[in-house]
C-alpha cells in the first residue's frame, strides 16, 4: 500500500475508533485497511445508465457514478449533494440552487449550471417518466451563472425539494448527451458522472468493478479504493458469501427473512434498518375495485380483518416489517398515525359480511375471490398462501392465480386480477408517492404505478390538488393527514405491512448508510477494515 | 456422396428456420411483453413512457412483421439488439460462451473419462462388492437433483472444510501470474463441474457397464480369446471399440448441451453462463435475447449431431458401409 494523504486519513479515521474496536497502534488500525469493499448485488441491473432505468440494483451501483443535486438525511431533510446551497422564494414558485465548484465529469470537463438544465429540463423529462411528472410544474429554468440555477414554477408544487436525488434526477453530461438519441447513445454503456467513483468493468453475470475517481470535487474523498458488486442469484450462496466475508455488504432483501434472526445474533455483522426511509415500501393488499365483491368497501373491510398482520410480521417476514397504520407508511412526511385500525377480529369480518347479505353455502363458502400471486419470492407466495387460509376462516374462498414477473406486471396494469399484493415505494412524500395510486386523474389502463384500484373520490382529488399547491407547512401537513383518515375509511387498498429492509454489514465496515437512500448512496466516506 | 451433402445442407436450413419460427411463436405466447416488466421494476410510469418502450422494441408492429424483420436480420448474421440491457445481443451470447464452455466442457469430459472407466471396470467385474458399489453411487448420480447435490458440495468443502470457493469464477480482484489466475479459475471450477458431471457420470457409468458385459459375452471375443490374445489387447482394442457405440450416442446428446449450459447449477455457483442469460431473458421477455440463445443452440446441436454421425461412422464400419 502507498503511503499519501488519503490512507493516511483512513488510517486516522480509524484510529479514531480505536479505542472502541480495540487496535493496539495505528500500525494495526492502518494494515487492516483494506480500501476494497465488495457489495452483494441481485438482480443484475439492466443498465447503469439512471436517466434510463431506475430500477433499484441500478440506483445501487449507479448512486456512486451519478450524483443528484440533493440527497436525504434520515428524515428526510435536503442534505448537500451537486448543489451546496438552496434557497425558496416566499411565494414558493422560485427555487434556486447554488452548485459546489470544481466539479468535473469522470471525462475531465467541468461540471456546470447548463449540465443541470439540460438534465432537468431537456433529457429526463424525455426519457425518465418520474422526472417527467416531477418537473412538469416547471415553466423555466435558467442559469444564472455557471455555479447557480434557478427554476421558476407555474404553480406552488411543495414537494419539489424531494425529487433531487440521483435516481429521481440524475445529473448527466449536456456535452455528451446533447442533441444526442439519449437511449442509443454510446456512452450509455460507459457511464459519465460526476460522482466519487467510476465504473471500470463489468463483466455481465459475475461482477461490477468501481475504482475510485482520483479526480473527486472533495479533497481526500471517496476514503475506498474500489467496490466490486458481486452478482449471486441463489439466495443460498448469498448466505454463505456474507458468512465466509466473501462479500461485506447485503442490502435490501438479499438475505432470505429466514436467515435474519440468525444473523441479527452473530457478532460478526451489524445491522441496520437505516437507509431506507427514501422508499419505505409499504406492502398492500390490491383490489380492482371495478366490480366483484371487492367493489364494496365492506367486503375489503372484511377481508382485512380477517388477515392477522403481528402473525404474518412474525412467521413470514421474521420480524423485518412493522405493522401499517395507514396508506402512508411511517417514514414518510405527512404520515399521520391514525392509530391501529381494522384490527384482526373475524367476527367482524364476519358481520359484515353478514351485513352484505352473503351467506355461507353447504361448504361454508361465502364468496369466492381471485388473489393475483406476486412472483417476487417465496415470502409473498407464502403470504399468498396464509391469507388464503385465513381469509376460509370467515367464509371467504380465494383462488390463487400463479404468475411470472412479466405475465403479472402486465395484468395488474391492465387491471386483469380482482385482489393482488403490491409493495409502494413513499419517495419520501404522499405528493410524490401517492397522489399517482389514488388520484382520479391517474387512472390509466397499462400504465404500472397509476390508480390500479380504479379508486375515484372527488374529495380525496380536491385534497391530494390543493396540499401540493399549500405554501403554509402546517396546513398541508392537515390536508394530508385528513387525505391519510378518508383512504384509509374508504380503503381502496389494504395496507399490510411497512418493509424493514436491512443492510447486513461485516464487522469493520463504517460509513455504508449514512443516508435516507441508503447503500444506493455514493460511498464517499464508507471504509472497510 | 456430395448429393447428401447438399441434402443435408438443405435439412439443417429447413430445420434452422422452423427452430426460428417456432421459438418467435412460442415466447410469444408467454403473457406479459418486455414493457410491462421494466415498468414493475422501475416502480412507476406513464403513457408516453410505456409508448416509448413499445416502439423502441418494436412491439407496435404486427407480429408477421417483425417474424420477417427478425429472419432477414438473421440472414444477414444480426442476431438483433437488447433494448433492454442496451448492447447487441450477439455481444451477451459471445461474452457469456467462454464461461459456459468452460464449465460444460469440463464436465463433458470429466463425466467421459471418469463415467467409461468406472463403467469398464463395473462390466469386467460385475457382481463384485467395487461393482456393487459403483451400480449404488450411480443410484445417487442419477436420483440427486444438481441444485441440492450443488448445495450439499458447497456446505462440506466450502463452508466446513473450506478448501475450495463456493461461488463465482474468479476471486475479484485477484491478481498474479496467468498461471495462478488459472489455478484460482480452476479452483472455483471444480465444484460447478463436479455438480454438473453427477448425472452423466452415472449415465456413462451404468451404459458402459452393460455394454461391455454384453460384448464380453459376444462370439468374437471368445474367438479372440481363443485365438489366444492377450488380456489387455482383447479389452483394448476388441471389445472397447464395440461396447464404446452406445456411449458416443449419448455423448453426443450431452454434447448437444454444452452450449445451453446449465441454469441450475449456473444460478447455484453464480457461474456467468449462458442458461442464466436465457433465464434472465425469459422472466424479463427479453424475446431478441431468448432467441438469439435458442439459434446459437440449435446451430450447435446440429453441428455436434453431425460430428457425432461421423465419429460413429469412423469407430464403426458398418455404418460407414450402409451410408456409402
Amino acid at each position: 500500500m502507498t503511503i499519501n494523504r488519503r490512507n493516511l486519513l483512513l488510517s486516522g479515521a480509524a484510529c479514531t475508533g480505536a479505542s472502541v474496536f480495540g487496535f493496539a497502534s495505528l500500525d494495526e488500525a492502518f494494515a487492516q485497511a483494506t480500501g476494497r469493499l465488495t457489495v452483494c448485488l441481485y438482480p443484475e441491473p439492466p443498465s447503469l445508465m439512471l436517466g434510463l432505468t431506475q430500477t433499484t440494483p441500478a440506483f445501487i451501483v449507479a448512486g456512486k457514478i451519478y450524483q443528484g443535486l440533493l440527497t436525504y438525511d434520515f428524515d428526510l431533510n435536503p442534505q448537500p449533494g451537486l448543489a451546496k446551497e438552496w434557497s425558496v422564494s416566499e411565494d414558493g414558485l422560485t427555487y434556486t440552487f447554488r452548485l459546489q465548484e470544481n466539479v468535473r465529469w469522470h471525462d475531465g470537463a467541468p461540471f456546470t449550471a447548463h449540465d443541470v438544465v439540460f438534465s432537468t429540463q431537456e433529457c429526463l423529462p424525455e426519457i425518465h417518466s418520474r422526472a417527467r411528472a416531477n418537473f412538469a410544474s416547471v415553466e423555466s429554468a435558467t442559469a444564472l451563472d455557471d455555479h447557480t440555477v434557478e427554476y421558476r414554477l407555474k404553480t406552488p408544487f411543495t414537494a419539489f425539494l424531494q425529487v433531487f436525488e440521483a435516481s429521481g434526477a440524475p445529473i448527466l453530461p449536456a456535452h455528451i448527451y446533447k442533441g444526442t438519441d439519449y437511449r442509443t447513445n454510446p456512452a450509455n454503456e460507459s457511464p459519465i458522472g460526476t460522482g466519487p467513483f467510476r465504473l471500470k468493468e463489468w463483466r455481465r453475470g459475475e461482477y461490477i468493478h468501481l475504482v475510485r475517481n482520483e479526480d473527486y470535487y472533495k479533497e481526500d474523498l471517496p476514503l475506498l479504493n474500489e467496490i466490486y458488486f458481486q452478482i449471486i442469484p441463489d439466495s443460498a450462496s448469498r448466505l454463505v458469501a456474507l458468512q465466509n466475508g466473501t462479500v461485506d455488504v447485503t442490502g435490501y432483501d438479499n438475505i432470505d427473512y429466514v436467515f435474519m434472526p440468525a444473523i441479527r445474533e452473530s457478532a460478526d455483522f451489524g445491522i441496520t434498518h437505516d437507509g431506507y426511509q427514501f422508499a419505505a415500501p409499504l406492502a398492500t393488499l390490491e383490489f380492482n375495485t371495478r366490480s366483484g365483491h371487492v367493489a364494496d368497501k365492506r367486503f375489503r373491510k372484511a377481508m382485512l380483518h380477517a388477515i392477522d398482520r403481528d402473525f404474518i410480521i412474525e412467521n413470514i417476514w421474521f420480524g423485518q416489517a412493522a405493522p401499517a397504520t395507514g396508506l402512508v407508511s411511517s417514514p414518510t412526511r405527512y404520515y399521520k398515525d391514525t392509530g391501529p385500525l381494522y384490527p384482526y377480529d373475524p367476527g367482524q369480518a364476519t358481520a359484515l359480511l353478514d351485513e352484505m347479505g352473503l351467506q355461507p353455502d353447504a361448504n361454508g363458502v361465502r364468496a369466492s375471490v381471485k388473489l393475483l400471486g406476486i412472483p417476487y419470492g417465496d415470502m409473498w407466495t407464502k403470504l399468498g398462501e396464509y391469507v388464503k387460509q385465513s381469509l376460509s376462516q370467515v367464509g371467504i374462498d380465494i383462488q390463487i392465480e400463479n404468475t411470472d414477473p412479466g405475465n403479472w406486471a402486465s395484468r395488474y396494469s391492465n387491471w386483469e386480477f380482482e385482489t393482488t399484493f403490491c409493495f409502494w415505494y413513499q419517495f419520501g412524500h404522499p405528493g410524490l408517492g401517492i397522489t399517482r395510486l389514488y388520484h382520479s386523474s391517474s387512472i390509466a389502463k397499462g400504465i404500472y404505478g397509476s390508480n390500479t384500484a380504479g379508486y375515484e373520490n372527488p374529495e380525496v382529488d380536491r385534497l391530494f390538488d390543493e396540499a401540493i399547491r399549500e405554501i403554509d407547512e402546517e396546513k398541508r401537513a392537515a390536508m394530508y393527514g385528513r387525505l391519510q383518515e378518508i383512504l384509509i375509511e374508504d380503503l381502496p387498498n389494504a395496507p399490510l405491512f411497512e418493509i424493514k429492509w436491512a443492510t447486513v454489514m461485516r464487522k469493520g465496515v463504517k460509513n455504508v448508510v449514512t443516508t435516507a437512500i441508503g447503500i444506493c448512496e455514493g460511498f464517499e466516506t464508507a471504509t472497510v477494515e | 456422396m456430395l448429393k447428401a451433402g447438399l441434402g443435408r445442407v438443405i435439412k439443417v436450413l429447413m430445420v434452422l428456420i422452423t427452430v426460428i419460427i417456432c421459438n418467435f411463436a412460442l415466447v410469444r405466447l408467454a403473457p406479459g411483453d418486455p414493457v410491462s416488466v421494466i415498468a414493475g421494476e422501475t416502480g412507476a410510469s406513464d403513457a408516453a413512457f410505456v409508448a416509448s418502450l413499445r416502439e423502441e422494441f418494436q412491439l407496435d408492429k404486427p407480429i408477421h412483421v417483425q417474424l420477417g424483420t427478425y429472419l432477414a436480420n438473421v440472414a444477414t448474421g444480426d442476431l438483433g439488439y437488447s433494448y433492454r440491457q442496451r448492447r447487441p445481443v450477439a455481444d451477451l451470447i459471445w461474452e457469456r460462451m467462454p464461461a459456459t464452455l468452460l464449465l460444460t466442457g469440463t464436465a463433458f469430459v470429466l463425466s467421459l473419462v471418469v463415467g467409461v472407466a468406472s463403467g469398464i471396470f463395473a462390466g469386467l467385474k460385475r457382481g463384485t462388492w467395487g461393482d456393487n458399489t459403483l451400480v449404488v453411487l450411480c443410484l445417487f448420480g442419477y436420483a440427486l437433483p444438481a441444485f441440492w447435490l450443488g448445495l450439499v458440495l458447497v456446505l462440506i468443502f466450502s463452508v466446513w472444510l473450506q478448501w475450495l470457493p463456493a461461488f463465482g469464477m474468479q476471486t475479484l480482484g485477484f491478481t498474479g501470474t496467468w498461471w495462478e489466475q488459472a489455478a484460482d479459475v480452476a479452483r472455483h471450477l471444480v465444484l460447478p463441474a463436479v455438480t454438473l458431471s453427477a448425472y452423466y457420470i452415472a449415465l456413462y457409468t451404468r451404459v458402459m457397464r452393460s455394454s461391455v458385459a454384453d460384448v464380453q459375452s459376444s462370439d468374437f471375443i471368445k474367438t479372440a480369446r481363443a485365438r489366444g490374445l492377450s488380456r489387455r489387447r482383447i479389452i483394448g482394442v476388441h471389445m472397447l471399440r464395440n461396447a464404446a457405440l452406445p456411449v458416443i450416442t449419448l455423448a453426443g446428446v450431452q454434447a448437444g448441451q454444452l452450449i445451453g449450459g446449465s441454469i441450475v447449477v449456473e444460478t447455484v455457483f453464480a457461474w456467468p453462463g449462458i442458461g442464466r442469460l436465457a433465464l434472465d431473458s425469459l422472466l424479463q421477455r427479453e424475446y431478441m435475447v431468448l432467441l438469439g440463445v435458442f439459434i446459437v443452440t440449435s446451430v450447435m446441436v446440429i453441428a455436434l449431431n453431425i460430428i457425432t454421425d461421423i465419429i460413429l461412422a469412423i469407430v464403426d464400419p458398418r455404418i460407414r458401409k450402409a451410408a456409402a
